[in-house]
């Protein structure tokens, strides 16, 4: 059954295939239907996998499925195939499933828009890709998917490209995603070239061969293309600007799946990583500075989905905090989570879009808790699940990160501490999403208020079964301090992340493993350890509940008591605010230290070369020989002249670098 | 007496004596049987050479034999170039048919040039004396100036010539005395003698005369595959000739020239590797930083084009400086990948254009995505190809470029090679971007499409995707072809 | 090792240096003044008649340049006849070779003949 694991990205393939082709002469129906089959029997077929997979012992729950021998020659030999154990199964999952749920609820959304049957194909040809990145058995074929669903990203987020600025966000994100990719790809050479292999098993199995200085370059380079992807400081620029692609598609690739593969390569290297705690603890550091830089910015933004864009780059940060003191576990749990809760917030915002005719300013909605109930009471679990109220699931993903944050021999009580405040300003500004979306009065024109409407049942029940989600998913992952043996997913994880190194395995299955020695009756000191890092935990925890409440308490007095509030506030912290409100003004730096400067630098070479230079010698012939400057300039004589002329220059300066080398050396 | 007759053996030429053989049939029937406007079968007949050439190929192929007084080898290296030389002068016909008749250059003439022009090249890559090479660099060489100013009528195509003749001419001088002086200094113009000569006497290592020779030998090649600063002609060139010739030239002639510059840094003059790494480091980072940076300015697609053959040939030169076996190895491997994306590029180019209307601005592109999807989606291949984006054979082809020059300690050619790469991304995008996301700001209509270049379209999307989906043949056969070069 | 070349410096620098002094000083020194007659063209003390730059007939080039060819080609046969006694047992070989080059020769001549370049009106 596990060799049939080629069927989870052929299904889509085949999508994609049939969409491309034929998806402009078949019915619109029929479009969705295969668009959304596709996706179904993959993740059916990954449920299937599942259950094969967890009927093995742990210690067996391996496959590796050959397609093809990709390279054999000499000392070089790598094959290109699927491989299916705890890991990957669990993003196959979490990839199909929401992306499933998604597709059906796109049907509703994208009805009736021109490019239907193109925005199928992409979106089936991301899925593809993105299951090629997570289910790859070597470096190269996860490359593959890396850059397969950059592109569609690309596609996706410039797909109303008769908008200018869509097609820009698309480049944009094209383009710092290449600056992502180009530390990745020399950390794959770094690998190649010095482990000879690209397969997974193989490059884990002879890492530790590695010298500490080599395995630290190879993490931060991977690190680089994982921030790249994954949208953290300083290359989470596109993001946002990603916003300008239809919901469905911020909420499946920008929330939920692809800008998460960041922290799924750094959990699938975690050999790597924990051979290189310097790597690891830029990890946590760049994770954790992200996490409440966005969350900062969060605060005042106004757009629906920008709010939620930054909150997702703040998430991200939380994972890769998780991931970056070596809580690998801990941080795909919270992945996972994330995809369920943020992607049910991002489809509950198209859906208020849809309500509101297109609007996306927050200060134009309002009251649209009775107008659209369900989107409204699907929203609510999302947003408690993000602020990490106790029984929700994004409490026990983040709470079980903080706590690493703090208890880990990575971790240190300040990464937890700034993590603690970042979530104190996740919940406001939820919240604050919250009360002005659906609360007090509606601010819209009287044209839009005419036609605020409930969606159609194919948006409302994807939402409803995500919501469902949102809410218990985070119960396969229940901490230790409730009761030893229900972190289901920690257990699950750790033949991949926690198998590797004595390091690794302190911490994936840590509070796990701990708490059980001392139950099971160990040493006295153990025990009173295990109950002193419980009691500890248990503290933390409740810090950060209360810290979440008062962010909730705060969003409430600013914008249902007292709506002038935030007004009188702004005026106070005026720089403060026009900072934030102005995203610290990365974009116009960025824009004028990177962007500008090449683009002049190109025209600058251009027009120095062919324009000055050539044109110069023309006209400097020109006065020479006026009677002839007429012809020589139609046939452009000057031109070869100062072509020979730089031949020279190069000539000289290649022939005296020989010859004072042959002199001196 | 004491002359002695040479090891005669036409087995070893038989592709070259073919393709002459034709060229001149090609050439009689373009006198003997004008029809005008109806010259399609002189390419007909090419095809028919070059495939028979190529068919003599495969009983050459894994020996490593010298005939002609060492002149000339047939061994996998010298093979290897004959392939990709035979491939390109395949598509390159099969653009030509139908393109040719568009701008009135059908003549049997034109035919008869590719085939000399292909003949020229071989010899370069088979060539194991200098002089072998230099004919070969010579009768391929002016083939192409004539190639290039084919079309009479033309201002641009006139200037390409002769500029491309010119400047050709001032490169060639600097070759012939390069050779001169290290004939000069060794005594003899075959290549492995050369090399078992420096051996023998170290203190030849430190000749200024030979030194010299070297670094003229750096600029006549460095001027044939288009290095900066040996690269000025390139855009003026490649935007004034026909598109099809212009194809030609960025592949054939860019790989032919790279099968002499190999030969003869490796074959003759390996010992002298400390002191040219260094220049070639050099011009390695300026060539791909400046056809990079200088692309992303381009309006025209043929000079942009252009602009990126010689951030490619900067690409090519890092595996160069590398100079290991797997560099070595990757430079086969991404000239026959550049082949396969760049002729592919240059026929959607062809393809767009009508009698009296090119449509060579990258402006023209806009909404061709949606017009014409399959050949839309064949451009955004090549172009991503370009770029290096996986799973094109474009990104392997840097992938083993990059790794080579990792592999062989140069850390930092690496990371400036792979952030060239970043750079070049957004030129090749923008060709993207305009054919699927720009409203067009005027019809382009009454398009036909030649049933070759067609062809020609589906060999190279065939080739690039192969290349990237399956490389492991064509990687061990290009390691193969290069054992005993080093 | 490099003292042999170092005359050779010497002597660029002299070369370099003398004609540079003697522009500049013919430059400094020297009195310039232009009429019509000194910059009109030199044509063997004659005034000239009609545009100095005038198109001479193509058919010029064509035949100077096929003559040329020809000639050039034909002078390699004087070689191949003095050594070919020398060559016994290899006589019919050698004469083919020399047949395949006359034929190829002979088609040059043919398409130059066939493409008009030697008509002369």
């Amino acid at each position: 059954m596990l060799d049939y694991v080629w069927l989870v990205p052929l299904f889509p393939a085949v999508g994609f295939i049939i969409n491309g082709l034929i998806g402009k002469r078949i019915d619109r129906r029929l479009v969705g239907w295969i668009g959304c089959s596709a996706i179904g029997l993959s993740f059916f077929f990954s449920i299937l996998l599942f259950f094969e997979l967890i009927q093995l012992p742990p210690a067996s729950r391996h496959h590796e499925f050959e397609i093809f021998e990709w390279v054999v020659s000499g000392d070089f030999r790598t094959v290109i195939g699927y491989q299916v154990d705890p890991l990957s199964i669990l993003m196959a999952l979490v990839v199909s499933g929401v992306s499933f749920f998604i597709h059906i609820y796109s049907i509703g959304y994208m009805h009736g828009d021109p490019g239907y049957p193109r925005y199928f194909t992409y979106l089936n040809l991301f899925v593809f890709m993105m299951l090629n990145l997570v289910l790859a058995n070597n470096f190269l074929l996860m490359f593959v998917g890396w850059e397969g669903v950059g592109l569609c990203s690309y596609l996706l987020i410039g797909f109303w490209f008769e908008r200018d600025s869509a097609s820009n966000a698309g480049k944009k994100a094209f383009v710092v995603n290449r600056v992502g990719d180009f530390g990745f790809l020399l950390g794959i050479f770094l690998i190649f070239t010095n482990l000879g292999t690209l397969d997974f098993t193989e490059v884990f199995h002879k890492a530790p061969s590695l010298d500490v200085t080599l395995a630290t370059t190879i993490a931060i380079l991977l690190f680089i293309g994982a921030a790249g992807k994954s949208a953290q400081l300083p290359l989470y620029v596109w993001l946002p600007d990603a916003m300008e692609g239809p919901t469905p598609v911020s909420s499946l690739i920008h929330a939920a799946t692809m800008v998460t593969a960041g922290v799924y390569m750094i959990a699938r290297c975690n050999v790597l990583y924990s051979m290189a705690p310097i790597a690891l603890t830029i990890v946590a550091v760049i994770g954790v500075a992200t996490a409440i830089y966005a969350a900062s910015i969060g605060l005042t933004q106004n757009d629906i989905k920008r709010v939620l864009a930054y909150s997702t780059i703040s998430q991200l940060g939380y994972m890769f905090l998780g991931v970056g003191v070596g809580a690998y576990g801990a941080g795909m749990f919270h992945l996972m989570t994330h995809a369920f809760f943020k992607g049910l917030l991002f489809l509950g915002a198209g859906s208020v879009m849809h309500a509101m005719s297109g609007e996306l300013d927050m200060r134009k909605m309002g009251g649209l808790r009775r107008k659209i109930p369900i989107t409204f009471w699907t929203f609510v679990p999302a947003t408690l699940a993000i602020a990490g109220i106790p029984g929700f699931s994004g409490f026990f993903s983040k709470d079980e990160i903080l706590w690493q944050a703090y208890s880990s021999s990575h971790g240190h009580f300040l990464l937890w501490a700034v993590g603690v405040i970042a979530a104190g300003m996740t919940s406001f500004y939820m919240f604050r999403l919250l009360f002005m979306t659906f609360f007090g009065q509606c601010r819209a024109p009287e044209e839009v208020k005419k036609h605020i409407h409930e969606s159609p049942k194919v948006m409302t029940v994807p939402l409803g079964v995500l919501s469902v989600l949102s809410i218990i998913g985070g119960y396969v992952g229940i901490p230790h301090i409730f009761g030893g043996g229900f972190n289901k997913i920690g257990e699950f994880l750790a033949p991949v992340v926690g198998g590797h190194g004595e390091v690794a395995k302190g911490h994936a299955v840590f509070s796990f493993e701990k708490v059980a020695h001392a139950a099971e009756g160990g040493g006295a000191t153990a025990t009173a350890h295990g109950l002193q890092s419980a009691s500890m935990e248990m503290i933390l925890m409740a810090i950060s509940v209360i810290v979440a409440l008062i962010g909730i308490l705060m969003a409430y007095v600013f914008y249902i008591k007292r709506p002038n509030l935030p007004g009188i506030v702004a005026e106070k912290g005026k720089t403060l605010y026009t900072v934030l409100i102005n995203k610290y003004f990365v974009d116009e730096i960025y824009e004028f230290c990177f962007v500008d400067s090449l683009k002049s630098l190109g025209i600058a070479l251009w027009k120095g070369f062919d324009d000055l230079v050539i044109d110069g010698a023309v006209n400097g012939v020109g006065h020479l020989t006026v009677g002839l400057s007429g012809v020589l300039r139609k046939i452009q004589t000057g031109f070869v002249q100062s072509y020979a002329f730089f031949m020279i220059i190069g000539g000289v300066i290649v022939v005296g670098y020989y010859m004072i080398r042959a002199i001196f050396y | 007496m004491g002359i002695t007759v040479p090891q005669i053996n036409f087995s070893i030429i038989a592709p070259e004596l073919i393709i002459s053989a034709f060229a001149l049939v090609v050439l009689l029937l373009g006198v003997f049987f004008p029809r005008t406007g109806k010259n399609d079968y002189l390419g007909y007949v090419s095809l028919v050479g070059i495939v028979v050439a190529f068919l003599y190929t495969f009983p050459i192929m894994g020996k490593s034999q010298y005939a002609f007084n060492n002149m000339i080898v047939a061994d996998g290296f010298g093979v290897f170039f004959k392939v990709i030389f035979l491939i390109i002068a395949f598509l390159t016909v099969l653009i030509s048919i139908g393109y040719a008749r568009r701008v009135d250059i059908d003549f049997g003439e034109y035919y008869a040039l590719i085939m000399f022009a292909t003949l020229g090249m071989m010899l370069m890559a088979a060539g194991t004396s200098l002089i072998t090479i230099f004919l070969g660099l010579e009768t391929m060489s002016i083939a192409i100036y004539v190639l290039a100013g084919l079309m009479r009528g033309d201002r641009k195509s006139i200037e390409s010539a002769l500029k491309y003749f010119l400047l050709g001419a001032f490169a060639t001088g600097f070759l012939l005395y390069g050779m001169a002086l290290i004939y000069g200094s060794t005594g003899t113009i075959i290549l492995e003698e050369i090399a078992a000569y420096i051996k023998s006497k170290p203190e030849l290592l430190r000749s200024p005369m030979i030194i010299m020779g070297i670094a003229l030998l750096t600029i006549g090649f460095g001027f044939k595959v288009a290095t900066v600063p040996f690269h000025m002609w390139t855009p003026d060139v490649y935007e004034g000739a026909p598109t099809s010739i212009t194809a030609f030239m960025a592949t054939g002639v860019k790989a032919a020239g790279f099968a002499g510059f190999i030969r003869v840094f490796f074959s003759a003059l390996g010992a002298f590797q400390p002191d040219w790494i260094a220049i070639m480091w050099l011009l390695a980072v300026a060539t791909m930083t400046v056809g990079n940076v200088v692309a992303i300015a381009q309006t025209n697609i043929k000079r942009m084009l252009a602009y990126s053959s010689i951030a490619h040939a900067g690409y090519i030169l890092v595996a160069f400086v590398a100079g290991n076996e797997l560099g070595t190895a990757s430079i086969l491997f991404y000239l026959l990948v550049y082949a396969f994306m760049n002729i592919g590029a240059f026929t959607v180019v062809i393809l767009l254009g009508k009698r009296g209307e090119e449509n060579v601005l990258i402006s023209d592109y806009a909404g061709i995505g949606f017009k014409y999807p399959l050949l839309g989606a064949s451009m955004t291949i090549f172009m991503l190809s370009m770029a290096g984006i996986p799973p094109l054979g474009g990104f392997m082809g840097k992938f083993y470029i990059f790794s080579a020059a990792v592999k062989a300690e140069y850390y930092w050619l690496a990371v400036i090679g792979v952030l060239n790469s970043a750079i070049s991304v957004y030129y090749y995008l923008r060709v993207t971007v305009f054919m699927y996301f720009r409203e067009p700001e005027r019809e382009i209509t009454g398009l036909t499409f030649s049933p070759a270049s067609v062809v020609a379209v589906i060999i190279s999307v065939w080739g690039v995707l192969y290349m990237g989906i399956f490389p492991s043949d064509i990687l061990a056969l290009a390691q193969r072809s290069i054992t005993g070069l080093l | 090792m490099l003292y042999g070349y170092f005359a050779i410096l010497v002597y660029i620098l002299i070369a370099l240096g003398f004609a540079g002094f003697v522009i500049l000083a013919s430059h400094v020194v020297g009195q310039r003044k232009s009429t019509a007659t000194k910059l009109s063209p030199y044509e063997c003390g004659m005034p000239t008649i009609g545009p100095t730059l005038r198109r001479l007939p193509i058919r010029y080039y064509i035949i100077a340049m096929l003559f040329l060819v020809f000639d050039i080609e034909i002078v390699f046969i004087y070689p191949w006849a003095v050594i070919y006694r020398s060559f016994k047992g290899f006589g019919f070989f050698i004469l083919g070779e020399m047949l395949v080059f006359v034929g190829i020769l002979i088609i040059a001549y043919i398409y130059v003949w066939r493409k008009g370049a030697l008509e002369w009106e």
